[in-house]
């Protein structure tokens, strides 16, 4: 069974979302009920077929490389939780 | 007759005659909401008192929506209002933009109402009951949920308290509520209505569609909202025909598999009764039906979970506390430490277990045993419906294996939960157009809807199909007493 409760810290952090203690451990039952079942798909053979991971014949979608209108600062950062002149603000990035 | 009680198509024609304007329609509406909306919860953020659309100022009465009001699923971005996708993490985000479907309804002469319909937070779930504005009621019985996650937009067509509404499908978020609350629900062919602007979950898999009270009026909305957009990369780009000229009344002739997967044990014995009984009846009407198979109809869920959480986490790795929505006010230490508790505190408890989900099966050493191999058998529940298409017309099945269950029943476990989805999920995997129109009732009295699937690119098969049974039989005139 993959989902321990170290894998589910793990792959929390990876998510970057910090669980309580309590939820770390309903979420990790669930989760390893939910993968066993999933498990099923080992029935499946699946030699020599192809990934499908869209339906359609498209590849590659790409316009001309001309400039066109993009959304003005002041609308991009009206949702900001903070921001400093143009930019968004966040804690320290750099010590 | 009240005007809230009627289709698109009818408030059109009475508009035409000048019976009726945009404005009094609106103050129908909002009457109706008043007197209803705090036994069904349908609406989100909702002030009666400004309760408003927003007018387009288009005298051109020849426009095929106009002065018609639109209710908008809280994940489709309208200019200006409120867009929160029914979680906290998106709370008092204002679009800076209008999704192609809002501009296509604005250009249409609909006028969009500014409050948005309740669903499960970003889209995660089966009975509204994951929204952070508490669950929407299923109209027909209170107790009951609406189906989700577009509950909120299904039970306020049902309810009278919206024309028609628009939601999204990702694997049977318009269809399984249609059913649960007797209307008629359509997840178009994917590529055909453009998802930009639509907040999204599972981006190979998501659609936006329509929600209404008959199949005309789905066929009128898929009129205005399809169509290819440049600003979508897998939209395609094809001419749109006139769905109304599909609304034939007659199936004759017309080859209908029944797939025997769905006739499965476990399935309620009233809903396998009376999906039977509309097939019957199809089958009177001078259509014919053989069994099928789809014999990959097991694997879809297990597939769509993995599919479906895979690419959630990737398109939620956006909502971090830097450009819109919340963030956690606990933490300024670090940017990992904001990130961290931002995400930790906004999202709800749905919302962590698929990013958890799908960050699980997109991580080294598990990627190619769950990701790949779903991608892998998805392309063999597609083949499965290429294989039926070959020899058939259309597809019919229960929407769902039961109908609308109670509120709280599976909110504790949220396997049992996605399992309900398990008829809707197959028609996102392989891209397929699916229709959901209400084809009889339990005895309590809640409905039953019935799903017909065809070819990509042939909604026109699911209108034909739907509008003579429809036609034939009395269900959609059926109102809930609130």
């Amino acid at each position: 069974m993959p989902f321990s409760l170290d894998t589910v810290k793990y792959v929390a952090h990876l998510a970057r979302i910090e669980l309580k203690a309590q939820e770390l451990e309903i979420i990790s039952n669930q989760l390893q009920d939910i993968v066993a079942f999933i498990d099923m798909l080992r029935e499946v053979d699946i030699n020599a077929i192809n990934p499908t991971s869209h339906i359609l014949p498209l590849q590659n979608v790409l316009r001309e490389d001309t400039l066109v209108e993009s959304l003005p600062i002041e609308k991009a950062l009206g949702n900001a939780p903070e921001r400093k002149g143009s930019f968004f603000g966040v804690p320290k990035v750099i010590e | 007759m009240e005007l809230y009680e009627l289709t698109c198509h009818e408030l059109l024609s009475k508009i035409n005659e000048e019976k009726t304007s945009s404005q009094q329609i609106i103050r129908s509406l909002k009457d109706r909401i008043e007197l209803t909306e705090s036994k069904v919860n349908a609406y989100v953020r909702l002030n009666i008192n400004d309760f408003t659309c927003e007018h387009t100022h288009n005298a051109n009465s020849a426009l095929s929506l106009q002065g018609i009001p639109a209710s908008i699923k809280d994940n489709i971005c309208t200019e200006g209002i409120n867009t929160e996708c029914c979680s906290r993490i998106l709370g008092g985000f204002k679009p800076p933009y209008d999704a192609t479907v809002i501009q296509k309804l604005k250009d249409a002469g609909a006028s969009i109402i500014k409050t948005k319909t309740n669903m499960d937070e970003f889209a995660f779930g089966s009975s509204t009951e994951n929204s952070c504005f508490g669950p929407t009621h299923n109209p027909w019985q209170q107790d009951c949920v609406p189906g989700g996650s577009s509950g909120g937009s299904a039970a306020a067509v049902a309810a009278d308290e919206a024309v028609f509404a628009l939601g999204s499908d990702t694997g049977g978020s318009i269809r399984q509520p249609a059913a649960f609350c007797g209307i008629v629900g359509l997840k178009p062919t994917y590529g055909s209505v453009s998802r930009y602007g639509l907040i999204a979950f599972a981006s190979s898999l998501d659609q936006i569609g329509p929600l209404t009270k008959d199949v005309r009026d789905c066929a009128l909305v898929m009129n205005v909202i399809s169509g290819y957009d440049s600003k979508d990369s897998t939209s395609v780009n094809r001419i749109v025909p006139d769905y109304t000229q599909a609304l034939i009344n007659d199936v004759t002739g017309i080859r209908i598999g029944i797939p025997q997967e769905y006739f499965i044990e476990g399935i309620d014995p009233e809903v396998k009764e009376i999906v039977e009984a509309a097939i019957a009846k199809l089958t009177l009407l001078g259509a014919i039906h053989k069994p099928v198979s789809l014999p990959h109809t097991e694997y879809a869920v297990p597939v769509y979970y993995l599919i479906a959480t895979a690419e959630a986490s990737s398109n939620l790795a956006r909502y971090d506390g830097v450009q819109y929505g919340f963030r956690s006010c606990q933490s300024r230490q670090s940017l990992l430490d904001m990130y961290k508790k931002t995400r930790g505190e906004g999202f709800g408890e749905e919302a962590k277990r698929r990013i958890l989900l799908g960050t699980f099966a997109l991580s080294h050493g598990y990627y190619d045993a769950y990701y790949l191999r779903a991608l892998k058998v998805r392309t063999r529940i597609k083949e499965d419906f290429d294989a039926v298409f070959k020899d058939f017309d259309c597809i019919i099945t229960p929407t769902t294996p039961t109908p609308a269950f109670g509120i709280g029943e599976k909110s504790k476990n949220p396997l049992q939960m996605y399992l309900s989805d398990i008829f809707t999920i197959s028609p996102n995997l392989a891209g397929i157009p699916a229709i959901s129109i209400p084809c009889g009732f339990t005895k309590k009295g809640l409905p039953v809807g019935l799903q017909i699937l065809a070819q990509t690119f042939n909604e026109e098969m699911l209108f034909k199909v739907a509008y003579t049974f429809e036609q034939n039989t009395p269900w959609h005139l059926k109102k809930p007493k609130l």
